[in-house]
């Protein structure tokens, strides 16, 4: 589904990705780890180009999105990210954040499609008779769309036992909370990828559980996701394939049971005794 | 000073009696109506050029629309506003052919020039508000724009609603120089009213006043405004 080829990323003159290549399937929980500073940050955030990649290509859904002209809002409404920080949108409440984007795109493509239509009886004045287009059927209301997207964010705020939270504002929820709104605004847009960029790092320890809890359950109904993480046990029991980055290189890629158990690298041995 | 009384007597007389209170009301809202129609032009203003400051300058566009605000920022913050309200009514206006009064004139530059300082406090705004906004904004899918608009820019006006507080009763009190092209404020009406009992000491006190009392009434709406805006940040 994501096919990275020679993933590159300079700041200035520091080298940080150097020539990435790495094929994402449909279904794969991938695991990132490396020690700080080794890219494993950037390379996720290259994924959807948050971080604009200075070579190499990223192919999504067969359009490469590393390419300037693409139009990458498109693309990154099918590919979620989780940040370590949250980042839920502060003068929202909780409900307003999960429906948000879903009701401003799709009310967009309503106002397109209308758009369209409108202008259509002169558009097709200078079309030849076997080209002249048929007008966009609109199927939908401005109304019907919020009712829709408040609907399905109420279920999803069900399913992680927030629904009493949902008209309050963010910042009256605790870091786990913040991080399981989080992850359910992404879930909004259903996502064929959600990225996750540490999201348990921020937390307090006794709050990891249910953020992870929450990421078992999506890797069960066969959420395609890619985690850097420094949990090393959901890791181990999540992912079904480890990548090892340093200096910005793929230095090892394996299934967790190998990798961690024997890995190949005297880096990886290195990290790993020295973390496990 | 042996007579203040004689000279409150005679203030009043022509307050009352001659009615200049309608005056001095007239006055009162030009004052008002150039203050606020400037601020809400200059937001809009200072809004646009803050976004131009801030948007990434990879292409050539940014970057040309980047000088064309620094130019009119620095032009704006280097002139007086008197100089700049001359200009405007007796050379760039007649010049163009546009016909307008001093009065709207008077709000059409304190817009512009209030826009200029703005943008530097708008530019402020929006560089406190955490870029982690911005980026969720962008990872569901939204455009720099609309990220902007909807997320960005209601939380930068909550951050500087102060200092935006303070560019309103600036104007308040710039607006007494709208005189030099005719349009009749405050300041105007209580000179008239000096020059026709030839005794100016009560009628600029009271002036002082009058702008006195107009600035602690904003300063409080501002307080009240930005009590009820705080609240989607503060634990309940």
């Amino acid at each position: 589904m994501i096919d990275v080829i020679n993933l590159e990323k300079h700041f200035g003159d520091k080298n940080v990705l150097d020539g990435i290549s790495v094929k994402i399937n449909k279904g794969d929980i991938v695991c990132i780890i490396g020690p700080s500073g080794s890219g494993k940050s950037t390379f996720l955030r290259c994924l959807n180009c948050m971080e604009d990649p200075t070579g190499g290509q990223i192919i999504f859904n067969g359009v490469d999105i590393a390419d300037f002209s693409v139009d990458i809002n498109v693309h990154r409404r099918k590919m979620g990210m989780v940040f370590q920080h949250f980042n839920l949108f502060n003068n929202k409440t909780v409900i307003e954040n999960i429906m948000l984007a879903p009701v401003h795109i799709q009310t967009q493509e309503l106002n397109k499609a209308k758009r369209k239509n409108l202008l259509l009886p002169i558009t097709n004045l200078f079309k030849s008779a076997d080209k002249k287009e048929a007008p966009v059927a609109i199927t939908t209301t401005k109304a019907q769309i919020k009712a829709d997207a408040k609907e399905n964010a109420m279920n999803l705020l069900k399913r992680i036992g927030l629904e009493e939270k949902a008209d309050v504002y963010p910042s009256t929820l605790s870091g786990g909370q913040k991080q399981r709104v989080a992850i359910v605004r992404s879930l909004a847009m259903n996502p064929d990828v959600i990225l996750f960029d540490e999201p348990t790092s921020a937390l307090d320890p006794e709050m990891v559980g249910e953020v992870l809890d929450l990421m078992k359950s999506l890797a069960e109904e066969g959420l395609t996701m890619i985690i850097v993480t420094h949990e090393m046990g959901f890791a181990k029991e999540v992912a079904n394939r480890v990548l090892f980055i340093d200096e910005g290189k793929i230095m090892e890629e394996a299934s967790p049971e190998e990798f961690f158990s024997n890995p190949k690298t005297a880096r990886a041995k290195d990290f790993l005794s020295k973390v496990l | 000073m042996g007579n203040f009384d004689v000279k409150v007597q005679r203030f009043i007389d022509i307050f009352i009696g001659k009615q200049a209170y309608l005056q001095v009301l007239e006055g009162l809202q030009n004052t008002l109506t150039i203050a606020i129609i400037g601020l809400i032009i200059g937001i809009i203003i200072g809004t646009l050029i803050a976004v131009v400051r801030i948007v990434p300058k990879y292409k050539l566009l940014p970057r040309v629309l980047n000088v064309i605000c620094n130019i009119y920022v620095e032009t704006f913050r280097g002139t007086p506003i008197v100089v700049q309200l001359l200009i405007f009514y007796y050379v760039l206006l007649p010049l163009l052919g546009i016909r307008m009064t001093g009065l709207e004139v008077s709000m059409l530059v304190f817009g512009l020039n209030s826009g200029a300082y703005i943008s530097e406090i708008m530019r402020s705004g929006i560089l406190s508000v955490d870029g982690g906004q911005m980026e969720a904004g962008r990872a569901v899918g939204l455009s720099f724009g609309t990220t902007m608009i909807k997320i960005v820019i209601p939380q930068a006006i909550k951050n500087i609603l102060p200092t935006l507080g303070n560019e309103f009763i600036a104007l308040i009190k710039e607006t007494s120089v709208v005189s030099f092209v005719g349009a009749t404020d405050l300041y105007l009406v209580f000179n008239r009213i000096g020059s026709s009992s030839y005794e100016f000491m009560v009628p600029y006190i009271v002036m002082a006043f009058i702008y006195i009392i107009l600035v602690l009434i904003i300063s409080a709406g501002i307080k009240l405004m930005e009590r009820s805006l705080r609240k989607s940040d503060r634990r309940n």
